[in-house]
């Protein structure tokens, strides 16, 4: 795909969109995607993920702000001349088309000739694996199949962005890891700028090189994977991405980057303050994950008593009650002969290191 | 019945439901036109000479087979008016609001809740000589004499094109609407204007709602006696007139007989065109 157009950039500005029903379905989102990125849109059901994308490809006009891809500002532009390939969650492969038509569809669309259309179609069948499958209709192929072509018609248009709509979402686990494998690496082939819009934490944390994560139509954070997952900006990405522990306490003293907090669970912990300073004597919730919890000889920490214990392949994770009747979850490495723990143990915990414990302001 | 394997029982019970109905068939359609063919096969009006001297006096007959050429184009006419028409209005409802969707499907529906002989009168009033289009054209200065509307093919075809209606419009909803809208979407980023989308997509994957419109539709405008007469008046002969002149007027049962029988042979070949059609587009697995 040397002759791709690729690696266009799409900036987001301010776009807000209210529909007509009323109802504020994205709210002011800057995203500022460099060419050939890939970038994951991650959120809730719900959050305007699908209406953000189909603002990008031109089937909703957006409320206010501008979509611009390259140099082009293309918000006068339909779709059909904004050059932005679609995948659809259920591929919406026209049913009465061969698989090569389908392909070849976007081709004539612009007037290439038949010849030229069918070599095009076939080479791209070629680029997806499926080089054999050209005179079959849609039904007569498999779920990933039937991806796999819908990838080869919308790239078949040499687009300057990729838009995938929930593209694994209908495909069973196993295939799924395929599916994301080779959308990754068609998209290295290709250096085409993609967004994957996607509910699926993991999905999105292995697929892009960045995430957006959204909620209630607002863009919460907007970074690596690592930065997302390590260094949360909002308790909503704390929770959603990722598990936590959400422990709520009070702020005993803070400085601009370590606050000690006094758990409701029934110890002082020192954690780090996200999303602004914290005054003394406000109330926090402290995220902590799984995997950041330890078991504690001693007297540091706080109290609990073991409930259930679930072995989960290379890690076990168990379930602790604390003193204020909450539940945490702990998830330790499985070393070796790994401690059997007792249900009803009692046991105490701590995190293994202050940056690893996020305090948030509490939200009433 | 009752060594059949538990599986079979199922389809037992179905043909046991199905009995009063096939009953019913028997008594007043199967028996009737068992009669009528048996009619249809005597030389004389008498029915005591067996021959095929009424079809052979029909087929030979250059105004009879006139009567019905001229009553499979009627056919041919009214479903090309009501499809032209029909689809729009069809597109249109799949792509409005809900509270417009209620009111296409009210004016789509109102010709079936008043009687035809009322649609066909206030046709009458529309056409006349004095009616509603030569007043206003003439109060327009358009046209100095009226327009002959009335008692012509074209008045026909109009009238029955929107007594019709709905047997095409209905179908071509139901159809239209089990088009994903995606498939709209996804011609439309791939670079399709409105008019590739609708000939490569929409309308190939509405076709089985078309053919289903266009042989209800047809069907109906060929046997619908009442707007035939009275609009058509006593110039135009159509099949339905002709067989009833035949069987009430001059008392030739047999040829009566003859007529009908072959005007449903012509109908069900002009059906089972367009069902084959039906079944190979459907062959494409449409949506
Ligand atoms: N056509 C529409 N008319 C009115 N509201 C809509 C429409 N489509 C989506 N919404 C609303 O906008 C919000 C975002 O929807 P959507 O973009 O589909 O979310 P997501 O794809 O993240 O699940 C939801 O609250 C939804 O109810
Ligand atoms: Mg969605």
């Amino acid at each position: 795909m040397a002759d791709a157009p690729n690696g266009r950039s799409l900036v987001v500005d301010a776009v807000t969109h209210r529909y007509p029903s009323g109802a504020l379905a994205v709210e002011n989102i800057n995203l500022d995607v460099k060419g050939g990125e890939i970038i994951a849109l991650l959120g809730p059901s719900g959050c305007g993920k699908t209406t953000l994308l189909r603002i990008i490809a031109g089937f909703i006009a957006q409320t206010q702000g501008r979509i611009i891809i390259g140099d082009d500002i293309v918000d006068a532009l339909p779709p059909n001349k904004r050059a932005v390939g679609i995948v659809f969650q259920n591929y919406a492969l026209f049913p009465h088309l061969s698989i090569s038509e389908n392909v070849a569809y976007g081709l004539a669309a612009r007037g290439i000739d038949k010849a030229a259309r069918q070599r095009e179609a076939q080479r791209l069948l070629e680029l997806v694996q499926l080089p054999t499958m050209a005179e079959r209709l849609p039904r007569q192929l498999s779920g990933g199949q039937q991806q796999r072509v819908a990838l080869a018609r919308a790239l078949a248009i040499k687009p300057s962005i990729l838009l995938l709509d929930e593209p694994f979402a209908a495909l069973d686990k196993n295939l799924r890891l395929d599916m994301q494998i080779e959308v990754k690496r068609l998209q290295r082939v290709s250096g085409i700028t993609t967004l994957i819009v996607t509910h699926d934490q993991e999905e999105a944390l292995s697929m892009a090189d960045r995430v957006a994560v959204l909620s209630h139509g607002k863009l919460e954070q907007f970074g690596s994977p690592s930065d997302v997952y390590d260094r949360p900006q909002t308790l909503f990405v704390n929770t959603f991405v990722g598990s936590t522990n959400r422990m709520p306490g009070v702020v005993v003293s803070a400085d601009r980057t370590a606050a000690k907090v006094r758990l409701d669970a029934g110890a002082e912990i020192i954690a780090r303050p996200v999303g602004g300073a914290l005054s003394e004597g406000g109330r926090v919730t402290v995220c902590i994950r799984p995997e950041h919890l330890q078991f504690v000889g001693d007297e540091t920490g706080f109290a609990g008593v073991v409930g259930m214990s679930l072995p989960l392949g290379a890690t076990v994770v168990h379930e602790v009650t604390t003193a204020d009747g909450s539940g945490v979850k702990v998830s330790q490495a499985r070393i070796g002969e790994t401690r059997a723990l007792e249900n009803g143990a009692a046991v105490r915990l701590a995190p293994l290191a202050p940056s690893l414990a996020n305090a948030f302001p509490a939200t009433l | 019945m009752g060594a059949a394997p538990a599986s079979r029982d199922v389809t037992s019970y179905g043909m046991g439901l199905a009995a009063p109905l096939a009953l019913f068939f028997l008594l007043f359609f199967v028996a009737p036109l068992l009669q009528l063919l048996w009619l249809s096969l005597h030389n004389d009006t008498a029915g005591l000479h067996w021959g095929l001297g009424q079809y052979l006096h029909f087929l030979t007959d250059p105004f009879s087979l006139g009567v019905l050429g001229s009553t499979l184009l009627l056919g041919a006419e009214v479903t090309a008016v009501c499809l032209v028409l029909g689809f729009p209005i069809a597109w249109l409802y799949q792509r409005v609001g809900p509270k417009l969707q209620t009111i296409i499907i009210l004016i789509v529906l109102l010709p079936l809740l008043t009687s035809v002989v009322v649609r066909t009168f206030a046709w009458i009033v529309i056409l006349g000589r004095q009616g509603i289009i030569n007043a206003t054209l003439q109060s327009l200065g358009v046209i100095d004499t009226p327009l002959k509307l009335l008692y012509t093919q074209f008045g026909v075809v109009i009238a029955l094109a929107q007594v019709q209606m709905p047997l095409m419009t209905l179908p071509l909803i139901t159809a239209l609407g089990r088009i994903d809208p995606n498939f709209d979407d996804a011609s439309c980023s791939l670079g399709a204007g409105s008019w590739r989308t609708f000939f490569r997509i929409v309308l190939p994957l509405s076709l089985p709602g078309v053919i289903a419109g266009c042989t209800l539709t047809y069907a109906a405008a060929i046997t619908a006696f009442i707007t035939q007469s009275l609009i058509g008046g006593g110039q135009m002969l159509f099949m339905p007139m002709y067989l009833y002149q035949q069987a009430s007027t001059l008392q030739n049962w047999p040829f009566a007989s003859a007529i009908s029988i072959i005007f449903l042979l012509a109908v069900l070949a002009v059906v089972s065109v367009f069902t084959t059609l039906g079944r190979m587009s459907r062959g494409y697995g449409g949506a």
